[in-house]
């Protein structure tokens, strides 16, 4: 039973935990409470994990990788708690000036963060050029009258030409000994967005650091020689190494992991994914295999970027929403659904009630419906039979809004609270529900890949060609940097998007590598 | 009146309802004036018939490729070296800023360039809405010749051009633009406030603020906003196709809206090329350039541009007059369906929407 991989993943309301075979077989399961701290209902899953292996017949000895997709990341930003101090080094100057670094941010969340901010001569014209030389004397002298935990440097078209961003990245570390977040590696074109998802990134080094040694701790003291990896945005996988340069690409793992899990329990590349939570469901379409990402800027804490994140839409629609006669939450029970949901005695009718009564019930909860039936007054049912109604059809809105008119997918229905959802759906051609549904997002952290992107502007002439193969290459090399085998690393996403209004020819090029973990 | 730092959300808002659909984003426009206002202080905000007759008038505008603009942002200088230039050519300072293009960017940016000069900011604009080409301005119907462009670029470069018509203007601008990195700011057809008069469109800062602040808590944003520009609501549905195509620098395409609720069963098209162009319902034109077409959030009333039309959006189309400079023989030529490539003879909105 050798080779076997554990995933967690750290939600708002639960942390999931699985163990699976080395033939990719969900072994063993547990649900425990998200602490407030994260750490403690990390642990707690994940000993609940490993006594059901253990109780099984497995052993600890045969683990060999664990996966972690968490919120530690979010939460920091959220609450601005443990965040670093940054100084904030913009190259662009004479450009650009008349919107300096952090001009958007929320005040408190600006006074958490920044240790001062320079715009300095350096950064490129769309055309390659430099808008000036880059002046590393004008860095020195700002970097001499700051204190900082961490530098982030964002250059003018750094992603078409990162010579400016690197030499900057060299000299702090040579000379002030600082973690350097360097915006080329982070985001795409649209400077302050970049710059701003890049100064998060510097921020987090020290929660990103927190996380690798409470994981890593939280392996060494139950025996577990596992290597062990952080889940990212894009639903796939980056070594711990690669995580404490690039802690923000862990923001919004949670989604993508849901629907990678989703997609291997259900066999299914393309699909309508629906994660029904206890407060909310989150909606995400599969496209080979890999979520489909937003197109639209990302907020985090009041902050704009533009990395990519899987293009979820989230409706406040859950198994503790609560049910009125005329309305459907928005608000939950959460998680003490279990004193006051009917089905459990208390006095709230949910939607977990609703559900139930309309005759759907979860895997081995046959017993509720009995439960239901005693002592209902006509009022309560009236409500329930409406409630499951409204939830329809916001389910139903939902999934038109995500399938863009096809109909030929199936919806793949995931989460605690996947029971809710009727059989058939108008916009889908079937509803599948796989086993193990309610811990999809751990099994995706599980099965996750190791992947890079490149996001560049290219030539449309005739180089084009080769600039496109060698944009592929240095997606491959991201790849294998985050821990993929060189061997098995593929491009699966490859975005060609034509400029206008630019006297040569040219287009955005957006190219993803990614494969399976070496060994 | 002057426009202080609380005053831009607002404006922006209406900017981008005023923008058709393109214009550019009013993001980086907003911040880089509200850090001028917070800095310089409130611009004043200035009437035509304010301003003496020999006071000069600067209209401004960003010129270039939109992605460009959201990587390589403004520098702070750029107005302060046309000003200088202007004084240099005219042998007096200019007296007050306009917006060239009161759609989009280029409506919400003039109150950092006002603020930075410390000059006030015309109650005007050249178009009353947003448009692609730098001749479709209301000075070039008016008559008055395109006989001086002055561009300032981010390296401090300052390019004086003296083109023989707005089509050299174009032409010339749109070659020192690429050449600056394809992002420069622009003051073409400088004016006297005489001159101006007749020649500009009057009121549309305070329009774009009103548009702004109609939905502002507003129970019904919709309502709200259809009401204050006495449009008229061409359909309510759902955003089902978007098609873009490049084709001569321009991006092109086609938005397809099908009526929900009271419209279900109806099914409206979109000609786009950078701003809404055309729409039509059932092989019949609906509205049409330069009557102003705003996809609008159903639910908000906030402006969806064309570069975010998204399928599945709940949208609202609605259309309303233009000013009546654009229904003129010269303004249509310069601005009308044809101009676009479109084969139609103008018909205003208030008739094609009569009765329906």
């Amino acid at each position: 039973m050798a080779d076997l991989r554990i995933g967690i993943d750290v939600g708002g309301t639960n942390t999931d935990a699985v163990v699976l075979d080395a033939g990719g077989r969900v072994i063993a399961k547990a649900k425990r409470p998200t602490t407030p701290e994260v750490t403690g209902g990390l642990r707690a899953a994940l000993d609940a994990v490993l006594a059901e292996l253990e109780g099984g017949g497995g052993g600890r000895g045969d683990v060999t990788r664990v996966m972690l997709g968490t919120t530690h990341a979010t939460n920091a930003i959220l609450e601005r708690r443990g965040l670093g101090r940054v100084a904030v080094v913009r190259l662009g100057a004479p450009a650009t000036t008349a919107v300096p670094p952090l001009s958007d941010w929320p005040d408190d969340l600006r006074a958490a963060v920044s240790a001062g901010e320079a715009i300095v001569p350096g950064g490129h014209y769309v055309d390659g050029r430099e808008i000036s030389p880059l002046d590393l004397d004008a860095v020195r002298r700002f970097l001499d009258g700051v204190r900082a935990d961490a530098v982030a440097v964002s250059g003018v078209f750094s992603p078409a030409d990162d010579a400016h961003e690197r030499r900057v990245e060299e000299l702090v570390r040579a000379e002030y000994g600082l973690p350097v977040s360097v915006s080329h590696e982070i985001g795409s074109l649209g400077l302050l967005e970049r710059e701003n998802a890049t100064v998060l990134n510097a921020a987090l080094y020290g929660v990103a650091g927190h996380v690798t040694d409470a994981l890593v701790t939280a392996l060494a003291e139950r025996g577990l020689g596992a290597r062990p990896y952080l889940a990212q945005n894009d639903g796939t996988l980056m070594t711990l190494e690669h995580a404490a340069r690039l802690p923000v690409s862990t923001i919004g793992s949670g989604p993508a992991n849901s629907l990678r899990g989703a997609a291997y329990l259900s066999g299914v590349a393309d699909a309508v994914v629906v994660d029904v939570g206890g407060t909310s469901t989150d909606l995400g379409v599969l496209s080979g295999g890999f979520p489909r990402e937003s197109a639209a800027a990302v907020e985090i804490g009041g902050v704009l970027t533009n990395f990519r994140m899987p293009d979820i839409l989230a409706i406040a629609l859950g198994g503790g929403t609560v049910a009125r006669p005329h309305a459907v939450g928005p608000d939950s029970v959460g998680y003490r659904i279990t004193r006051e949901a009917l089905v459990f005695g208390g006095t709230t009718a949910t939607m977990t009630d609703a559900a139930v009564s309309a005759g759907r019930v979860p895997p081995g909860a046959d017993g509720w419906r009995d439960r239901l039936r005693h002592d209902m007054s006509e009022e309560i049912a009236d409500i329930l039979e409406s409630a499951v109604t409204r939830a329809d059809s916001m389910v139903i809105d939902a999934v038109d809004r995500m399938t863009l008119g096809r109909t030929d997918r199936p919806l793949v229905a995931v989460g605690g609270g996947a029971f809710l959802l009727p059989d058939r759906i108008p916009g889908v051609s079937r509803v599948i529900r796989p086993e193990h549904a309610e811990v999809a997002n751990a099994v995706g952290a599980a099965i996750a890949l190791a992947s890079g992107r490149v996001d560049t502007i290219l030539p449309a002439g005739e180089s084009r060609t080769e600039a496109i193969e060698s944009a592929k290459e240095e997606a491959r090399a991201r790849a294998v940097a985050a821990g993929a085998d060189p061997a098995g690393v593929e491009i699966v996403d490859l975005l060609e998007v034509p400029l206008s209004y630019l006297s040569e020819p040219a287009v955005r090029v957006h190219v993803k590598a990614a494969g399976p973990l070496s060994r | 009146m002057n426009i202080d730092e609380n005053d831009i959300p607002a404006l922006a808002r209406g900017c981008a309802v005023l923008g058709t659909g393109g214009g550019g984003g009013v993001r980086a426009g907003s911040l880089a004036s509200i850090r001028a206002v917070r800095e310089s202080g409130p611009v004043p905000l200035v009437r035509l018939a304010d301003l003496p007759d020999d006071a000069l008038v600067v209209p401004l505008s960003g010129i270039g490729a939109p992605t460009v603009s959201h990587e390589m942002i403004h520098g702070e200088d750029e107005p302060r070296r046309i000003a200088e230039e202007i004084e240099r050519l005219f042998g007096r300072p200019p007296a007050a800023i306009m917006s060239s293009e009161i759609g989009g960017a280029n409506g919400v940016a003039p109150v950092a360039w006002a603020a930075r000069l410390g000059l006030p900011l015309l109650d005007a604009d050249g178009m009353g809405r947003a448009f692609p080409e730098v001749q479709m301005v209301s000075m070039y119907v008016a008559g008055i010749p395109a006989d001086l462009v002055i561009m300032s670029d981010v390296a401090g470069n300052v390019v004086t051009i003296r083109p023989v018509d707005g089509l050299w203007s174009e032409r010339i601008a749109r070659a020192v633009c690429v050449a600056a990195g394809s992002h420069a700011l622009m003051s073409d057809y400088v004016l006297t406030a005489g001159r101006a008069r007749g020649a500009v469109i009057e009121g549309t800062v305070t329009r774009a603020l009103e548009v702004g602040r109609v939905t502002e808590g507003a129970a019904e944003p919709l309502e709200a906003l259809r009401g204050l520009l006495k449009a008229a609501r061409l359909v309510t549905g759902k955003l089902t196709d978007v098609e873009r195509r490049t084709t001569g620098g321009f991006v092109r395409g086609t938005a397809t809206i099908e009526g929900t609720g009271d419209d279900r069963g109806r099914r409206l098209t979109l000609e786009l090329q950078n701003e809404n162009l055309v729409a039509v319902e059932d092989g019949k034109v609906r509205a049409m350039v330069p009557d102003l077409i705003t996809v609008v959030d159903t639910e908000t009333a906030t402006a969806v541009q064309t570069e975010g039309l998204r399928y599945g959006q709940r949208v609202t189309v609605l259309a309303w007059p233009c000013d009546p400079l654009w229904r003129t023989p010269k303004g249509l030529e310069t601005a009308g369906p044809r101009a676009f490539g479109y084969d139609l003879d103008y018909v205003p909105v208030e008739e094609l929407t009569a009765h329906g």
